[in-house]
């Protein structure tokens, strides 16, 4: 199955979503209301480990396993970059999740139903906004 | 090892693992690290009711649904099979805040079963949390055109302004749930 290495690569990345309790509502509080540096500590370090990454593969032009070409899209900015975001943000502030650890959240088991619910209400607002785009400001 | 493994992951080890997981999709498959677009998959694939946005080849990106998949079993491998701790260890003031401000009393748990749990429906509280927050989240990435892991992670990675502005906002509305909100719900 050409999808296998995707599965195994996701294991391992809910593993670390799991470990490092990202996936916790307290934790998102904590991070809102500055009183704990680990959230900041994780994603900074993160973004500076895939900074240093995507550096050397661009530098040294490395190809995929498969010897494929390796290029990033650039994101592209609307309006919606801010107005999305400050909306997302509220979910985010309300669940203490965002899609991966509400995926994570699921598997663990932990509150499975209202997860589910989570999930399900997130589902809806995906499609809400795909039905809206074109009304919505860009 | 096995110690260590059951333990809760420091910053310093959990970051730059999250980190890593952004080359290990370019080169596995020239693969851009993004969860909220799964979203949109699972939307085309299921209910596209003649939608432009949701009319495309979804099974062109099947990955991203298998990668998803791969993340719910992680959390049940992460949470259940290397075990974890009945009360996360945050800090005390959040602790005292969450009880002076929302009235918390059961701090045990990944997530506090007063505000998640499925009988919660019944009254405003579960609605808020747990069908109008999951809302936001759908709603909000898909506007942005990403997330944490697309824009913060990924995007932030590969220098992108345009993700700065993405996480800026995410903040911004996290905080003024947190500080603004929260306090004239409880």
């Amino acid at each position: 199955m050409k999808n296998g290495k995707y599965l195994v690569l996701g294991a391992l990345f809910g593993i670390i979503l799991t470990k490092s309790e990202v996936i916790s509502w307290w934790r998102i509080q904590e991070m809102f209301r500055f009183q704990s540096f680990h959230m900041y500590g994780v994603i900074g370090s993160a973004v500076v480990v895939g900074m240093i990454s995507i550096q050397l593969i661009k530098r040294n032009r490395l190809k995929t396993i498969n010897g494929e070409e390796i290029s990033i899209a650039d994101k592209k900015y609307s309006h919606g970059t801010w107005i999305g975001g400050t909306i997302f943000g509220l979910g985010w502030a309300l669940t203490g999740a965002c899609p991966g650890p509400l995926f994570a959240q699921l598997g663990s088991g932990v509150g499975m139903g209202a997860v589910l619910v989570m999930i399900l209400a997130a589902l809806a607002g995906t499609w809400t906004y795909s039905a809206l785009r074109e009304k919505l400001p860009r | 090892m096995i110690d260590f493994l059951q333990q809760p992951w420091p910053w310093y080890v959990a970051g730059p693992l999250i980190g890593l997981t952004v080359p290990a999709l370019l080169l596995v498959g020239n693969k851009a690290l993004g969860i909220s677009s799964a979203l949109r998959h699972v939307c085309a694939a299921c209910v596209p009711a003649g939608i432009p946005f949701l009319t495309y080849n979804w099974r062109a990106e099947i990955w991203n649904l298998v990668f998803v998949v791969g993340i719910a079993l992680g959390g049940f491998i992460g949470y259940q099979l290397l075990g974890h701790p009945d009360t996360i260890a945050i800090s005390p003031e959040t602790v005292r805040d969450l009880k002076a401000e929302m009235g918390l009393t059961d701090f045990t748990g990944l997530l506090p079963r007063e505000l998640f749990a499925l009988e919660n429906l019944s009254n405003w509280k579960g609605w808020v949390f747990l069908v109008l927050g999951g809302f936001l989240i759908g709603f909000g990435t898909r506007y942005a055109g990403g997330c944490t892991s697309g824009h913060a992670i990924s995007g932030l990675s590969n220098l992108q302004w345009v993700s700065l502005v993405a996480v800026i906002g995410f903040f911004v509305g996290g905080l003024l749930m947190t500080w603004v909100i929260y306090p004239r719900l409880f």
